[in-house]
């Protein structure tokens, strides 16, 4: 007998918000993986940006919403590498002096993956089937790389898509300068930095830029589009969904 | 202490951006000595899990501080130096002070040092009629321009070389020349003269070893080692955390430096000092003191959440990495630590309020760990180093956040916990943001304030029409349909 394997998707804030189609995708690749996917409702946030913020009461006010809702959950998965480091390295340090609630955060803690890294490392499943043709090159969002080491993942994923031509930029590794509050309160800061990354996201001749965090990617987009490039933005999951066949609903 | 201005590290930093020059030469800096960095730690004998070996033996040195440092003293006290501990900065600069008066000093030669940057020593000493010149090429470069460093070990990157003849053949009167070599040779002549003829040599102190008794220092250029045996007096300065027990740890430590200051093996002058000239000995200062500065520093020893930076050698390994530090430059930190480590620091030495822009200006982005010789957690300091800003602690003076800011907060933590309300605000927003002006693709081209600053050079993302979370449902009850 095989047991059918099933996987629980968190579905961050700014992904739910402004790019459902990303949780598609993430969607599709699952269930074009055999594996099927559970959405818990009523999820919203882990805390991330009030936590660094400084307002860590807010914070854990977040967290615990979080936590009851994936309290029983075997696997957790998110597009997102930033939310994934909050919950597996701040989310149960908030919670140092409630001991009850900070056993429930080790424990989700160490069911929670990163969408590409679950797909990598966890699964073994490098290709995926999809076809994408562009010329693309990936960002390495900062929580992602140095929260959760996660750098050769996704380039092995992108590798593997047929018709998808994979290029370096410059300094991928280097941060777009989104920081969450930070690209609101310092936002001449954050501008530079940007400014930086789609002129090294230019010069690297790549069509679209893939990214696994939703946050720089709509810092980098945004800056895009106000200089009206043509250079399209995607996350991960959406090049990896890519020539799929819809699994119901409306595909990428 | 020297002068603060960490309050104004919007507008300075505003300023760096703006400077082209600044960019190019610390993007240079940055490429060369970033990237250099991680691949000299991976070249270690012992590869790179040297830097937590080093960090357990500065936390294990951090917790016994009060008997390393005796035991220091008492050897350089054998010896026949001096040790003194200073509270405070003033202290320290008066200690100081006192010595070039007692030994009527009119010229005093410096080795490149971050903590008499720090106490403000030059103008005092300048104040009471004593010449300070700084010997390191750099320090000299900013001494003349009347500047003040914006890098802990290359302090006048943010000049250029044509800035560096301009200023040569105007204060040393020398024909102009952009040649490196050429004003290399000014200024070693110009020095030369002033070590030759100085009353007492002052020098900072890069790590001391409590079981041999001596302090030491590094440069590359051999200044310090100059004033640091030419003058009759050498007066070194050292913050009290600056200590090793053990020689086999002193030279762990000293390796890490050399490779996260310069990428370097080793520095070319590593000088070990215990003490003054003894009979016999051909050269050194008859007289030798140490100056062991507190200066807020034992306030950062007695709180847990901070006593971690104490580990610091100052190698600006983290300034060389950081995105932040490479758009804004060293002087937007406002006090003579800059990058991330100036970022934590500064904050802790001079005042957390006034600090505030210090430690929220900056991306998280954990370059600045990955790259610390000494592998300390500076993304950590500046989450608490928030944290106390929104809450308030009474240790570090510091009020709670009121206003506009704590209330969207407190707002966002309800919206975030209740669901339904969340879902409703969604769909309202995805309704309200078409009184937004738009751009392409229906991005929003301008955001009422507080938000503006994100659509100074970027347009903001529309909400999308349906969230997932109303998708999921729809396909959910396709799915039980079908
Ligand atoms: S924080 Fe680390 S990298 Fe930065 S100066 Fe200190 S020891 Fe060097």
């Amino acid at each position: 007998m095989t047991v059918k394997k099933s996987v629980t998707l968190f579905v961050p804030c700014l992904v739910d918000a402004f790019r459902p189609e990303a949780a598609e995708a993430v969607v599709t690749v699952f269930e074009r993986l055999g594996i099927a996917v559970e959405y818990p409702p009523g999820q919203t946030c882990c805390g991330q940006p009030a936590f660094n913020a400084g307002y860590r009461e807010e914070a854990r006010r977040a967290a615990r919403h979080f936590l009851r809702l994936f309290a029983d959950c075997e696997t957790i998965v998110a597009p997102s590498g930033s939310c994934v480091a909050m919950v597996r390295h701040h989310v149960p340090t908030l919670f140092e002096h409630e001991p009850r609630w900070r056993e429930l955060a080790r424990r989700t803690a160490a069911r929670t993956f990163e969408f590409t890294e679950y797909l990598v490392d966890v699964l073994g499943a490098e290709d995926l089937g999809a076809s994408f043709a562009a010329r693309v090159t990936y960002h390495d969002s900062c929580h992602l790389l140095r929260g959760l080491r996660v750098q050769e993942q996704p380039r092995r994923l992108l590798r593997r898509v047929k018709g998808l031509e994979f290029v370096e930029m410059k300094n991928a590794d280097c941060c777009c300068g989104f920081g969450g509050a930070f690209s609101v309160k310092y936002p001449d800061i954050s501008s530079a930095l940007v400014a930086d990354k789609v002129a090294w996201i230019q010069q690297s001749g790549a069509e679209a830029v893939v990214g696994g965090d939703l946050g720089c990617l709509l810092n980098i987009e945004g800056a895009l589009r106000r200089k009206e490039l043509p250079l399209r933005v995607l996350h991960i999951a959406q090049v990896l969904a890519g020539g799929c066949p819809p699994a119901g609903g409306p595909g990428p | 202490m020297s002068a603060v201005r960490t309050e104004r590290y919007v507008e300075e930093s505003r300023r760096g951006i703006a400077d082209p020059v600044l960019r190019r030469a610390l993007s240079g800096l940055q490429e060369r000595f970033g990237r250099g960095t991680a691949e000299a730690y991976r070249r270690l004998p012992e590869g790179p899990g040297l830097r937590q070996t080093a960090h357990a033996i500065r936390e294990k040195a951090i917790a016994n501080l009060d008997l390393l440092l005796e035991r220091l003293a008492a050897r350089i006290r054998a010896n026949g130096g001096e040790v003194f501990f200073a509270a405070t900065g003033e202290e320290a600069v008066s200690y100081c002070a006192g010595i070039a008066r007692r030994r009527g000093v009119k010229l005093a030669v410096k080795g490149k040092s971050m903590v008499t940057e720090e106490i403000g020593l030059n103008s005092v000493l300048a104040a009471q009629g004593v010449e300070v010149v700084e010997t390191d090429l750099g320090e000299y470069i900013i001494q003349l321009a009347g500047e003040s460093p914006s890098h802990i070990i290359a302090p006048a990157i943010h000049k250029t070389r044509n800035e560096v003849a301009d200023l040569f053949a105007r204060k040393l009167g020398i024909p102009y020349t952009t040649d490196p070599p050429r004003l290399t040779q000014a200024a070693r002549r110009a020095l030369r003269e002033k070590f030759l003829a100085a009353d007492m040599g002052i020098s900072g102190v890069n790590l001391a070893c409590a079981e041999t008794g001596h302090i030491s220092t590094v440069s590359n250029e051999g200044n310090i080692r100059m004033a640091t045996t030419l003058p009759p007096v050498h007066v070194a300065f050292m913050g009290l955390e600056r200590i090793v027990a053990r020689l086999d740890e002193y030279e762990i430590i000293l390796r890490l430096l050399c490779r996260g200051a310069s990428v370097q093996d080793i520095g070319t002058y590593v000088s070990l000092i215990g003490g003054p000239r003894r009979p016999g000995e051909s050269d050194g200062p008859e007289e030798f003191h140490l100056v062991v500065v507190d200066n807020g520093r034992s306030r950062l020893l007695a709180d847990p959440r901070f006593r971690e930076m104490l580990c610091c050698i100052r190698c600006a390994a983290c300034l060389n990495v950081c995105p932040v530090y490479g758009r804004i430059g060293g002087h937007a930190y406002g006090f003579a630590y800059s990058g991330p480590v100036g970022a934590v620091v500064t904050p802790l030495l001079t005042g957390v309020q006034r600090g505030r822009d210090l430690c929220r200006g900056e991306t998280l982005c954990g370059a600045c760990k990955d790259a610390c010789s000494m592998d300390i957690d500076l993304p950590r300091m500046l989450l608490e180093l928030r944290a106390i800003l929104a809450a308030g602690d009474a240790t570090w003076g510091v009020k709670p956040e009121g206003g506009l800011e704590r209330n969207v907060w407190r707002i966002w933590a309800g919206l975030v916990s209740h669901p339904g309300l969340y879902e409703r605000l969604l769909r309202a927003g995805a309704v309200l943001q078409g009184l937004l002006p738009r751009g392409v693709a229906g991005w929003i081209r301008r955001l009422p304030p507080p938000l503006s600053g994100w659509t100074q050079s970027r347009d903001f993302p529309p909400l999308a029409k349906a969230p997932f979370r109303s998708r999921w449902a729809r396909r959910r009850r396709e799915v039980g349909r079908g």
